[in-house]
């Protein structure tokens, strides 16, 4: 289980989340839509602390990833990283072979011999379900892959070190439609081991990958449901303007 | 308003002008009836094919819609309703045409007028063309507060349809010359009874496209409106 406890997020003076209360299940797929600024994908970063980063922020409330909150003092981010991996917008391989981009974080952390890492490495990119089109060439550099490829090679080194959440801020959105199609079965295949949140801006993508889904608009969370229920008969007004276009 | 929404209107718009032919066609298959009106019933024939055209026509612009602009939530339920719609009004309008050919058919020129008035199938026709302008309005507006009273409708048509099964049953073997004519009046009696069904399935569909909630096969669906 994921929760959000009254999260309030500020960027210096600018309140960005407003009292956002959530709780997501474990092996499920939740999607963030919402328009530009909305604080999608803030929230989305909150939950493996990478708004930490950015200065003069600020957090209230709690985040709580698999019983604990995130943010008390003892928790250590390298740890937590671990636990949650992350997966952005355009796909960021190192300049590295296929396998060493895979084995990084494997290595980094200290996780086990070279045979395991090996294993390991295969393992992650057979999930990633890239397996087939890299393995006889692992040695070759990472930019040698297409955009796609590129993206699902990201993916299989965040499942690496076996995180239990993947969190994804529009993994598709500088992908062709057969690349995206390739990401969003994998997300679906994803979901019998890992816990994925993902924010997009392709409401189709929400509708066929997502479980439930969250609309945010302006820092608040207006409408958090199941994602059938979202796209058929949404709660709120503003959920169903968003959805149909007619925002704005 | 933007271009997705114009599109929509016009669908709406579209299932609107074929709506209001076949209240124009329940109407004349009335006169028709009521007056043995030999040339009007041939102009519901002819105008049959209007109806079987708008339905074509409003199939493929729902496709085309729910293709090109992928619609949701409120637009979403439109347009699955407006293609029910659509495919329900072309069955009045085949009801309405089958009128026509009762009218036109030569076993069915004999019956006594007391007995018409006895069956009530003038009244059965006002009420079914009530039921089908009171969802126009029910669409039109958006607005489903009308819609127990046009469900309420149906159930007095399914009566008046089972009282007719009744009077036949008890005419005909009193009188076996109007027979063939007497079976012929209560297939007639029947597919107005079919229209009053149809009806019922378009104020669903409004129900579902407004309200967002299923009322087929729900059981008592006039309390649940």
């Amino acid at each position: 289980m994921i929760e959000a406890k009254n999260i309030n997020f500020y960027y210096g003076d600018f309140h960005a989340l407003k009292d956002i209360n959530i709780k997501m299940d474990v092996n499920s797929v939740t999607a963030f839509i919402g328009p530009s600024g909305c604080g999608k994908s803030t929230f989305l970063r909150l939950f493996n602390r990478m708004n930490d980063l950015i200065d003069k922020t600020r957090i209230t409330g709690e985040c709580i990833v698999q019983g604990e909150n995130i943010y008390d003092k003892s928790i250590q981010v390298d740890q937590l990283r671990k636990k949650v991996g992350m997966v952005f917008q355009k796909p960021n391989p190192f300049p590295k072979s296929i396998f060493e981009n895979v084995a990084y974080g494997l290595r980094v952390n200290d996780m086990g011999d070279k045979k395991i890492i090996a294993e390991r490495v295969e393992e992650s990119l057979i999930a990633a379900a890239l397996w087939d089109e890299v393995k006889d060439k692992l040695k070759k550099s990472a930019f040698e892959l297409s955009g796609g490829q590129q993206q699902r090679l990201c993916i299989a080194r965040a499942l690496a070190v076996s995180p239990s959440i993947l969190l994804m801020d529009e993994p598709a959105s500088s992908l062709d439609p057969i690349s995206t199609s390739k990401i969003e079965e994998l997300i679906h295949n994803l979901k019998k081991d890992y816990t994925i949140v993902i924010v997009t801006h392709n409401m189709q993508q929400a509708a066929r990958i997502s479980d439930m889904t969250g609309f945010f608009m302006m820092g608040e969370l207006v409408e958090f449901s199941e994602t059938k229920k979202m796209f058929l008969n949404p709660e709120k007004k503003e959920t169903q303007n968003y959805i149909t276009g007619r925002f704005g | 308003m933007k271009h997705t929404q114009r599109e929509m209107e016009s669908l709406k718009e579209e299932v609107k002008q074929m709506w209001r032919l076949v209240i124009s066609q329940l109407e004349k298959a009335k006169q028709s009836f009521i007056n043995n009106d030999i040339e009007l019933a041939l102009e519901i024939m002819s105008r049959e094919r209007r109806v079987d055209a708008f339905e074509l026509k409003i199939d493929s612009d729902c496709e085309n819609y729910i293709a090109l602009y992928s619609p949701v939530a409120i637009d979403l339920r439109l347009t699955l309703s407006l293609m029910k719609i659509n495919n329900t009004l072309e069955r009045i309008g085949d009801f309405a045409a089958g009128v026509a050919r009762h009218v036109l058919d030569d076993d069915c020129k004999k019956v006594e007028a007391k007995l018409i008035e006895e069956l009530q199938i003038e009244r059965m026709f006002d009420m079914l063309m009530g039921m089908l302008s009171d969802g126009f309005v029910a669409l039109e507006s958006e607005n489903t507060r009308i819609s127990g009273k046009i469900l309420a409708k149906d159930d007095e048509v399914d009566k008046i349809y089972h009282n007719a099964i009744d009077i036949l049953s008890d005419y005909l073997p009193k009188n076996p010359s109007y027979t063939r004519c007497g079976l012929k009046l209560l297939l007639l009696i029947r597919k107005l009874e079919r229209i009053g069904d149809h009806c019922s399935n378009i104020v669903e569909e409004i129900v579902f496209y407004v309200d967002a909630k299923v009322l087929k096969h729900s059981g008592d669906k006039i309390s649940k409106t």
